[in-house]
C-alpha cells in the first residue's frame, strides 16, 4: 500500500498511545456491554454532550458512545421540534445531527453516527431552546394541523414586503439545523488526484472480494471505504466465510490486500460523485477524528480518482417503516441495533421489541438475546415465522405477534411502550419496551450508478430498486446490486473484480471466490401503517405520510413535484432512508405501481461535502495565482501601493510622506513626467515573439492595418478585431528582423490573444510559415517618459548607441547595448504623449533595471510612477484602453476607422462592414469636460442632450474613463457618445442617478493635451 | 472529462478550452476578386453565427492551453460526452508549415 492515506484499515488491537489510562468501564456507560466489540477498552475517551461529561472508548462513534451512556434524546426535529434520537449507525443517519466543536471550528449537522469519538470531543444538540429537554419551539407540534406541506408557500405570501423583513428572519430563527461558525475556518483543505485501473467503492464482503480478485490479477486497485474500518456489515453481523468466523476472514483479507503493492486502501473516504470519462470524486476525512488537525495537516481532502473500471459495492440501506410515532427516540433500525451491540458493545435497549417485514430483521433476536437483553416481542405482518428462524422461537421462548405497530408511547426520553394491532382481526395490545428495532427491508445503494441519469429498475422479489444501466466502465455487485445474501456478495464481488481487472488487461489469476452458506431473504412489502398520530417519512425534514397524501390531493403527483412541495429527501441526508417510502406512499395514493411512480433524479454529492473541501487551498491570498512584475519587490521597498489587475499586482502609485491623498501623489507623478522624467513597469503587457518567413503576412491577417510593409527597426500601433467586426485588442508591434516581429497585447488580453493567434496560425492559416512564442514573462519592460528621457538613457546605454532624434526617431525599435554589456530592446513609443522609450531587458535584470533607472535619472529628478499616473496621461492624450475596448466598439467608434486596410482580408473585415456597425448614429469616443471646473466627473454617468428628460429614450451614451488632469487643472474624461465627433463644442447634460448628480459638460476632442503630438516627437 | 491530446496524452478537461463547432470553414475571398459583397457577407455571416445544435457526435475545437498550446479537433458525443477521436489541427505542433493544397 503506497498510501499517503494514513488511516489504518484494520481494527486496533494494541494501544495507540503510550500513556494508556487504565480503567474499568466508567459508571456513566450504563449501557456498555462486557462483550468484545471492536472498541479498545484500554483507551477510554472523555467527551461532552450538551455540557455533560461522559466517556467512551477508542473505536466508538459519538452515536455509539451516546448509546453506551444510555442517552436516547439527541436532538429536536427541524419543523415540529419533536424529540429525536439515533435511528441508524451509518452515513444515512437522518436524525442524530449534532453541532460539533466550538468557535471557529463549530460545524452543524454532523452525523453522530459517523463522527469518530476522540478525547475532548465537544458536541451539542441542535434546534432546541432553551434546552434539549424543555424546548420552547416544540409548541410547533400544537400547530401541527396547519404546519403541513407547502405551509410556507401558502402562508407567507402576502404582503410581499413582509417576506424579507419579517417572515424570512422569523422562519430562519425557528427552523434550520444548527448554527455554522461565524469565524473564518482555521483549517486547511486539500485536493488531490489518484489514478488506478479498478476503483472499488465500499469495503464490505463484496468490495473486499472485488479488490482481492482485481488485486491478485495484477490491476492497480484503489479501494475506498467511508467507514474507519473495512468490513461493512461483517463488522456488525458476522457470519461464517470459508469456514472461518467473519472477523477472522476479514483479518486475513485485510492482510492480503495490504500485502499487495498494487492495492491501495483508503478508509474514511466517501465516494460522492461520478463524472465523465471514468473520473470519480471522493472526500477523505483526514483529521475529523481528532480535536484539531496536526500541524501542517489538512482537515479534509477531496480526491479526484481516474479509473479505467469501477466496481460499486456500496451495499444497501435498511429502510424504516412509516407508522405513527416512528420518530420517537428509541425507535431504531434493526441493523443499527445489531451494529451498536456487536461492533460497539453498546446496548440501545434492555427490553427490545422487533418490528420486521423481512427475514433479515430476525437476525436481531439472537444479537439481543446473546447480549443478555431481551426481545419482548417480534411483530411481523407476514403472519408466519421464517423457517430459518423457527428455532429462535423455541430457544428464546419468543413472543411473536402477527400484525403491525400502530402507536408508540413515551416521553422525551424515548419509547416506553408500543401498541401492536393485528391487521386481520383489528385487536390491539400494548407492549412495554425501551427500544423498538425496525426493519422495512433493504434499499440497494443505487445512487452512484444513477448519477449519469441512469434509471434504477424495480425488483419485486426484494421490493426495492436495483441499478439499471450504470455509467460506462462501472459495474455493481453485492447488496448494491440487490444481492443481499453474504454468499452472493462474495461471489458477485469476486466476479466483478476479476472482470474489471481483465478488461484493464491484467493477466494474473484472480483466485477463488470466498464462500458462505446461502441464506434466504424473503420480504412482504409494508410501507405505511395508517393510524392516529404523525407517521414520519423524512425524519430530517419532518415530512409525514399525510404530507405526501396531501401533496397528491393538491396535484403534486410527480415525484419531482412531491419532492419540492414537501421537501421530502431535500435535507442533508438526501432522503437515503426516506425517498423510497415517500414514493411508495405516493404510488399507493395514486393507484400506480412503484416503478410507474418512479424515482427522482439522483445527483451528486452522495454525501455532504464542506464547501471548504471544494475550495481546498484556493482561498484568501491563494484564491488565485499571483503574478509579480520583475520590479515588484523594488517597488514595494519604495512604498508603492499595489492594485490587482487580473492575476498581476501592479504599482498603482508611490506615496511620499506628507501627501494627503492618492490624488496628490498621482498629480505629482504626472507633473514629474511631463516636466522631467519618470518610469513605469509595463512588463504585464502581453508579449509574443512572431517568427518565420510569413510573419508579416500573418500579422496582416490578424490586424486591421498592415505589418508586412513595416520597415525593420520600426514599431507600429496595431488594432485587431474579432471575426464579428468588434475591436478585440490593441498594442504595438515592432519588426526586429526581416522574419522577426515582437508583438505586444494589453495586460488583460495577453492570454486570450495568444490563444486567438494560435487559432489563426494552426487552424485558419496553417499554410503560413510562422511560429509564435509567448514571451510575456521573459522580458521586463519599462516605459521611460518625459523631456529628460534621452538624458537618462544616455547614462544607461553604451556611448556608441545613437539616441538622437535622427539616430533613433519616433517609432524606432532596435536592440541596444547597455553599459555593462546587457543587450536590451529599445522602442521609441509613447503612451503618455511625452518624449518616451520603452526598454526591455531579460526578466532577471528587471529589479536591477529599476535601481539603475533611479541612479541614472537622479540628476533629472527621476520619478517612478504607477498605473494611475499612466492612466491620467493616456486620458489626457485621448488614447483608448480597456473601458473603451469594451467588446461593443468598432475601430471607427474608437476614431481608428482609417487604420482599416482596404487592400487585404483580415479577421473581422467583412463583418465590420455590416450596416449596424457602420451606422452614422453610433456612439463614438469623445472628450468630455464639465463646465464647472470644480466638478468631479465620474465614469458610468450618462450623457443626455441638454434640456431632455433623462430616460432610455434620451440616453446618448456614457462616460467611460475619467481622471483629474493636472495639465488642465480639472476633471476630464472620455466617453462614448452618439454622433459624438460631429458634436464637438456642444453642451450636454451628465446625469448620474446612482450618485444623484446632474450637471453640464462640453463635448471636446479626446486629445486634451498636445494635440499636434510635438512633445513625443521632440 | 478526459481528453487525449495527441501530443501530451490523456489529460483532465480543465487544461483545455472549448471553442465550438469545427465544421464551419472561414470563407476565402480575394479582396479585388470582383466577388459580390453581399455574397461574401452572407458567407461570413454563416461562418460566424450559424451553428447546428447537434445531439450526438460533433466535431469541435479544443485548445490545450494548459499544456502544449495546440488546437485540437475532437469528435465528441454531446449526449454522452464520450470522445471518439482527438486529432491535431493542421498547423498544430512545431512542424513546418503546411503548404496550401497539402
Amino acid at each position: 500500500m503506497s498510501g499517503y492515506s494514513r488511516s489504518e484499515p484494520l481494527a486496533r488491537t494494541a494501544p495507540m498511545e503510550a500513556n494508556v489510562r487504565k480503567g474499568v468501564t466508567p459508571a456513566s456507560q450504563s449501557h456498555r456491554l462486557p462483550g468484545d466489540g471492536i472498541i479498545d477498552r484500554r483507551l477510554p475517551l472523555q467527551f461532552s454532550f450538551d455540557g455533560k461529561t461522559m466517556t467512551g472508548f477508542a473505536g466508538d462513534t459519538l452515536a455509539s458512545a451516546l448509546v453506551a451512556n444510555g442517552v436516547k434524546l439527541v436532538g429536536r426535529s427541524f419543523k415540529y421540534h419533536r424529540p429525536r434520537g439515533i435511528v441508524t449507525a451509518g452515513s444515512e443517519e437522518p436524525s442524530a445531527l449534532v453541532e460539533m466543536r466550538t468557535g471557529a471550528r463549530r460545524e452543524p449537522n454532523t452525523r453522530a453516527t459517523t463522527q469518530e469519538l476522540y478525547d475532548g470531543l465537544i458536541a451539542n444538540s441542535q434546534n432546541r431552546w432553551p434546552s434539549l429537554r424543555r424546548d420552547f419551539m416544540s409548541i410547533n407540534q400544537l400547530f401541527a394541523p396547519i404546519f403541513v406541506a407547502g405551509f410556507y408557500y401558502k402562508t407567507f405570501m402576502w404582503p410581499a414586503k413582509f417576506w424579507e423583513s419579517i417572515y424570512e428572519p422569523m422562519i430562519r430563527r425557528a427552523a434550520g439545523l444548527g448554527k455554522s461558525a461565524e469565524l473564518p475556518d482555521p483549517d486547511h483543505y486539500d485536493k488531490a488526484w489518484a489514478h488506478c485501473d479498478v476503483l472499488v467503492v465500499g469495503a464490505g464482503p463484496a468490495g473486499l472480494s472485488a479488490a482481492l480478485a482485481a488485486g491478485r490479477a495484477g490491476s492497480r486497485v484503489i479501494l475506498v471505504e467511508e467507514d474507519t474500518l473495512i468490513g461493512g456489515r461483517l463488522l456488525s453481523d458476522g457470519g461464517e466465510i470459508d469456514g472461518l468466523d467473519a472477523r477472522e476472514w476479514l483479518r486475513g483479507a485485510a492482510r492480503e490486500l495490504v500485502s499487495l503493492p498494487n492495492v491501495r486502501i483508503m478508509t474514511r473516504t466517501a465516494l460522492f460523485g461520478v463524472y465523465d470519462g471514468g473520473t470519480y470524486a471522493a472526500l477523505e476525512r483526514v483529521s475529523d477524528n481528532v480535536a484539531m488537525p496536526d500541524r501542517h495537516q489538512v482537515r479534509q481532502r477531496i480526491w479526484r480518482i481516474v479509473a479505467k473500471r469501477s466496481v460499486v459495492t456500496a451495499g444497501a440501506i435498511e429502510r424504516p417503516i412509516v407508522f405513527p410515532g416512528n420518530d420517537r427516540p428509541g425507535v431504531m433500525m434493526a441493523s443499527a441495533v445489531r451494529t451498536y451491540v456487536n461492533r460497539f458493545a453498546a446496548l440501545p435497549g434492555k427490553r427490545v421489541a422487533l418490528f420486521t417485514n423481512n427475514d433479515d430483521g430476525w437476525r436481531t433476536v439472537e444479537t439481543i438475546e446473546r447480549a443478555g437483553a431481551h426481545i419482548v416481542a417480534v411483530i411481523d405482518p407476514r403472519h408466519e415465522v421464517p423457517a430459518q428462524y423457527q428455532r429462535l422461537v423455541d430457544t428464546y421462548d419468543l413472543r411473536v405477534l402477527a400484525g403491525v405497530v400502530s402507536e408508540v408511547k413515551g416521553g422525551v426520553d424515548g419509547v416506553r411502550s408500543i401498541v401492536v394491532a393485528n391487521d386481520k382481526n383489528g385487536l390491539t395490545q400494548r407492549i412495554d419496551t425501551d427500544c423498538l428495532a425496525v426493519s422495512g427491508g433493504w434499499n440497494p445503494n443505487v445512487g452512484l450508478s444513477c448519477f449519469h441519469r441512469g434509471k434504477p429498475t424495480w425488483r419485486e422479489d426484494i421490493a426495492a430498486f436495483v441499478p439499471g444501466s450504470a455509467p460506462k466502465g462501472m459495474a455493481t455487485a453485492g447488496a448494491a446490486n440487490g444481492e443481499l445474501s453474504l454468499s452472493a456478495c462474495l461471489r458477485e464481488g469476486h466476479g466483478a473484480g476479476a472482470r474489471a481487472a481483465a478488461e484493464c488487461g491484467a493477466a494474473g489469476k484472480p483466485g477463488e471466490a470466498s464462500k458462505a452458506d446461502d441464506e434466504v431473504y424473503a420480504i412482504a412489502p409494508l410501507w405505511h401503517v395508517k393510524g392516529k398520530g404523525k407517521a414520519f417519512v423524512d425524519f430530517q425534514h419532518d415530512v409525514t405520510a399525510s404530507d405526501v397524501t396531501l401533496a397528491q390531493r393538491e396535484g403534486f403527483e410527480s415525484v419531482e413535484h412531491l419532492k419540492r412541495y414537501t421537501t421530502l429527501g431535500m435535507a442533508t441526508d438526501q432522503g437515503k432512508t426516506s425517498n423510497i417510502n415517500g414514493l411508495a406512499i405516493m404510488a399507493e395514493a395514486t393507484g400506480r405501481t412503484i416503478p410507474e411512480t418512479g424515482t427522482t433524479i439522483y445527483r451528486p454529492p452522495y454525501a455532504p461535502v464542506a464547501i471548504g473541501a471544494f475550495a481546498g487551498h484556493h482561498r484568501d491570498e491563494n484564491f488565485h495565482a499571483t503574478r509579480l512584475t520583475p520590479s515588484h519587490h523594488w517597488a514595494a521597498k519604495q512604498g508603492a501601493v499595489f492594485v490587482d489587475t487580473g492575476l498581476w499586482k501592479r504599482a498603482q502609485w508611490y506615496p511620499r510622506a506628507g501627501e494627503k491623498d492618492w490624488l496628490e501623489t498621482v498629480t505629482r507623478e504626472v507633473l514629474a513626467v511631463r516636466n522631467g522624467v519618470g518610469f513605469c513597469d509595463v512588463s504585464t503587457l502581453g508579449k509574443v515573439d512572431v517568427r518565420g518567413a510569413d510573419a508579416g503576412v500573418f500579422l496582416d491577417r490578424v490586424y486591421i492595418n498592415s505589418f508586412s510593409n513595416l520597415a525593420v527597426g520600426k514599431a507600429r500601433y496595431g488594432l485587431m478585431l474579432r471575426e464579428d467586426g468588434i475591436v478585440y485588442d490593441d498594442g504595438t508591434t515592432s519588426r526586429l528582423a526581416e522574419d522577426h516581429y515582437f508583438l505586444t497585447t494589453t495586460t488583460a488580453k495577453a492570454g486570450p490573444v495568444m490563444q486567438h493567434l494560435e487559432f489563426c496560425r494552426q487552424v485558419l492559416f496553417p499554410e503560413l510559415d510562422v511560429q509564435l512564442t509567448s514571451a510575456t514573462d521573459q522580458w521586463a519592460q519599462f516605459s521611460i517618459a518625459g523631456p529628460n528621457t534621452r538624458n537618462l538613457l544616455r547614462a544607461l546605454a553604451d556611448p556608441s548607441e545613437d539616441l538622437t532624434n535622427e539616430g533613433f526617431p519616433f517609432m524606432g525599435a532596435r536592440e541596444v547595448k547597455l553599459r555593462g554589456g546587457v543587450t536590451a530592446r529599445l522602442f521609441r513609443i509613447s503612451f503618455s504623449g511625452e518624449m518616451a522609450f520603452e526598454i526591455s531587458v531579460p526578466a532577471r535584470y528587471g529589479a536591477a533595471m529599476a535601481e539603475n533607472l533611479m541612479i541614472a535619472g537622479k540628476p533629472y529628478g527621476v520619478t517612478p510612477y504607477g498605473t494611475e499616473a499612466l492612466g491620467v496621461m493616456r486620458i489626457e492624450k485621448g488614447h483608448v484602453a480597456g473601458p473603451e475596448l469594451n467588446g461593443t466598439t468598432t475601430a471607427d467608434d474608437l476614431g481608428l476607422g482609417k487604420m482599416m486596410s482596404k487592400k487585404k482580408d483580415f479577421i473581422g473585415r467583412v463583418m465590420a462592414g455590416r450596416e449596424a456597425l457602420t451606422a452614422p448614429n453610433r456612439q463614438v469616443v469623445v472628450g468630455i469636460k464639465p463646465i464647472d471646473k470644480a466638478r468631479r466627473l465620474r465614469s458610468g454617468a450618462h450623457v443626455i442632450p441638454k434640456g431632455a428628460i433623462p430616460g432610455p429614450q434620451t440616453d446618448q451614451g456614457y462616460v467611460t474613463s475619467v481622471c483629474f488632469s493636472p495639465m488642465l487643472d480639472q476633471w476630464i474624461g472620455l466617453g462614448l457618445v452618439e454622433r459624438g465627433r460631429e458634436r464637438t463644442g456642444e453642451i450636454i447634460r451628465i446625469h448620474d442617478p446612482l450618485r444623484n448628480e446632474d450637471y453640464e459638460a462640453e463635448i471636446c476632442s479626446p486629445v486634451f493635451y498636445d494635440p499636434e503630438g510635438v512633445r513625443q516627437r521632440g | 472529462m478526459r481528453i487525449a491530446c495527441p501530443f501530451c496524452g490523456e489529460r483532465e478537461n480543465g487544461e483545455f478550452t472549448y471553442l465550438g463547432d469545427a465544421s464551419p470553414k472561414r470563407p476565402n475571398f480575394a479582396v479585388d476578386g470582383g466577388e459580390s459583397p453581399e455574397r461574401v457577407e452572407d458567407a461570413f455571416y454563416d461562418y460566424v453565427y450559424l451553428r447546428d445544435n447537434v445531439a450526438g457526435v460533433m466535431r469541435e475545437y479544443w485548445y490545450h492551453g494548459g499544456g502544449c498550446r495546440s488546437w485540437l479537433v475532437a469528435e465528441r458525443n454531446t449526449v454522452t460526452h464520450e470522445f471518439i477521436s482527438v486529432t491535431a489541427a493542421p498547423g498544430a505542433g512545431a512542424a513546418s508549415a503546411v503548404r496550401a493544397g497539402e
